[in-house]
Parts: structure tokens; sequence; C-alpha cells
């Protein structure tokens, strides 16, 4: 929330800089932030609808189900699986993350699941290609994918 | 709602077609694409939810408000994302962010583009429009990944919720591994990429950002 603020403050006061030193620049500057938002709203209205229906189908008791206690490597590549597809924004994916842990699954499970979620995103591939082309953002992801991997057994290991 | 859109959209084409007109790039025959066409998947999506209410009323409410939830934190993160970006756009000379953060750029590019992931805030597809603007300047790819790497695993305040949730531990340890990785990532991306491929995105980005 705090983050929220000093997003707006800054956006707000450099605009208002903006505005003192040349006001066409400035009108120019918030059309191309229209025309770059309605560009892609499309894509953004989709991939929430997704998020939105997956989130209601994937529910806590259902994701700890299949990463929870010695799930082992089916349990990891569930994990990734889901930490992949999914897009569940960071304030509502820790705390899960947190309970998931208590509930009795493992390290390297959450890791990997959190890990997953943040690199890797499928369900954003449109909007990534868009922008970097396909080619790009699929090495991107793969790479992501290995990587998220790579690191949530290393502190499975460290944390255990 | 949907009206204002394509008017905007019809005042847009003109200028947009000069740009497409040239090569055959990728992204060029997005920009020819009718409303229809743009708001296809959301259009499907609606549709599977009116199955989904009628078919699991639990679930689809479920999804609804869940939906609407994301569509409030999306409306209040990105106004001012994509001023800063609009803002970027008119006020740093191309020169300067290749000076910055284009080849030849080095350690301070490197920097820098983990500096500006880092602060970011919103969720990861809020940075592709930004990453798009970074590299129509010019921004070299490496830092690119870089910057996407930086706001989806560095984000600053994110690491301090993800302190307090999971522990510290887990924090910094995730931290420490993924500043290695962002970099390593990077670095392969770049050198998978062909020189034309590398062309390619460029276009691309030009031709979704101008």
């Amino acid at each position: 929330m705090v983050f929220n603020i000093v997003l707006y403050g800054l956006a707000g006061s450099l605009l208002a800089v903006s505005l003192a030193k040349d006001k066409k620049k400035s009108k120019m500057a918030l059309k191309k932030a229209w025309k770059a938002f309605e560009n892609i709203l499309p894509q953004f209205l989709a991939i929430l609808l997704l998020i939105g229906l997956m989130l209601a189908v994937l529910t806590p008791q259902a994701i700890s189900s299949v990463i929870g206690h010695e799930s082992g490597w089916a349990g990891m590549l569930l994990a990734a699986g889901i930490g992949s597809v999914t897009l569940i924004p960071g304030f509502v994916a820790f705390p899960l993350a947190a309970a998931l842990l208590s509930n009795g699954a493992g390290i390297a499970q959450i890791a990997v699941f959190i890990s997953t979620l943040m690199m890797v995103g499928v369900v954003t591939l449109p909007v990534e290609m868009k922008y970097f082309g396909k080619r790009a953002a699929l090495t991107r992801n793969a790479l992501a994918l290995v990587m998220a991997t790579v690191v949530a057994l290393i502190m499975g290991v460290i944390l255990r | 709602m949907k009206q204002d859109n394509s008017n905007s959209l019809e005042q847009n084409k003109p200028s947009r077609q000069i740009d497409s007109a040239k090569p055959p790039m990728p992204g060029a025959g997005k920009k020819k694409q009718s409303l229809l066409r743009r708001y296809a998947m959301f259009l499907i999506l609606a549709v599977v939810y009116v199955i989904v209410m009628i078919a699991a009323p639990d679930i689809g409410v479920k999804a609804i408000g869940l939906t609407w939830d994301n569509i409030l934190e999306m409306l209040l993160i990105l106004p001012p994302v994509f001023v800063l970006l609009g803002l970027l756009d008119v006020w740093v000379p191309r020169e300067v962010m290749i000076r910055l953060t284009g080849p030849g750029s080095g350690l301070k590019g490197i920097i820098i583009a983990l500096m500006l992931g880092s602060l970011a805030a919103g969720p990861l597809y809020a940075a592709f429009p930004v990453a798009g603007i970074m590299l129509k300047k010019g921004t070299k790819i490496s830092n690119i990944m870089i910057f996407v790497g930086a706001w989806s695993t560095t984000k600053i305040p994110l690491l301090l919720f993800e302190a307090s949730s999971l522990g510290s531990s887990f924090m910094l340890l995730r931290f420490a591994l993924n500043i290695p990785v962002i970099f390593l990532m990077a670095w392969l991306v770049e050198k998978s990429l062909s020189a034309e491929d590398i062309k390619a995105v460029y276009k691309q980005a030009e031709a979704e950002v101008s």
C-alpha cells in the first residue's frame, strides 16, 4: 500500500515537472501512455479472467493436496506446473505458501512453486511474445522453468 | 466503454499503418485487427464464465469475485506505471537510453536494469510494455532480460512481504540464488538468439509500442 502511494507520488510529481517544462510534450506522453494501455488491454482482461477461473478451481486445499506431505518428485513437478501456469499476486501467494508449509508441504516444493510463479508465465506468454517475439519469450520461460527448479532444489537441501 | 476504445483505435490506425507498411514484421498484421478480433480471447473467456456460472455456480461466483479483485488491483497499479512509461518515451531520448543501457553500457547498464526492475510495482505482465519502450529506445536484450528478471523476482516491496510470511532465511536464500540466475538467464537468452532474431525483437517492439 505504501508502495502504491510512492508509485503514484513519483508518477504525479514527474508529470507535474513535465507539465511545467513542456505542456505539449506532456500531453503527448499521456497520449502515448493511453495508447500503450489500450493496445494491451484486451490481453490484460483475458489474463485476468483466466486467473480468476484458475484460482477459483485451485483452492489452497486443492494445491496442498497435490504438493503436500511427502509428495517428492511428483510434487515438485506439480508445484512447478501450478506455479508456471497460474498467476497469483505475491500478497496472496506468500501467505498461501506459508500455510502450505505449515500444513506439511516440502520446502523444495514451495520454493519451486514460488519461483515458477514469479519467473514463468504461461498465461502471460501471448503478451510477452507480443513485445519480445516468440523465440525470445519462449526461451526466457523455458530457462526460467529450469532455473527455478535448480534454485528450489538447492533451497530444499540448505533449508531442510 | 468499448465504444470509446473503438473510436480511439480508429484514430490510431492511419499513423500505425505507415509503420507497418514497410517490412513484413511479425507484429505488423496485428495492427489491422478489428476490435472483435482483439477482444476475441476475452469474449471466449466471458462465454466460459457464463457456462461455469450455469454448470457450477459456486465456482463461477468465486471466479468473478477473484477477477474483480484483480481488475481493481490492475486499475490501481497500472495508471502510474503507464504514465511513467509515457513520460519515459517522451523525455528520455534514444541516445541517452542507448548510452545508459544499450550495447556497450556494461556494468552501468546492468545496474540500471536491475534497479529499474527491483523498484517496480505490479504484476509481471505490466513489465512487458515498459520493456517494449526500453527496447524501442535501444536497450540491450540482456539488459531487458535483467529488467524483467528483477521485476519478477527481486521486487523490493515483495521481498519484505516474503520475509514476513516465509521467514527471512527463505527470502534471503531465494534472493541470493536468484541474482546470479537473473544474470545467467539474461546472458543465455541473448546468446541463444541469432542476429536476425534480435533484429526481429527490436522490430516487433517498435511496431508494438510506437
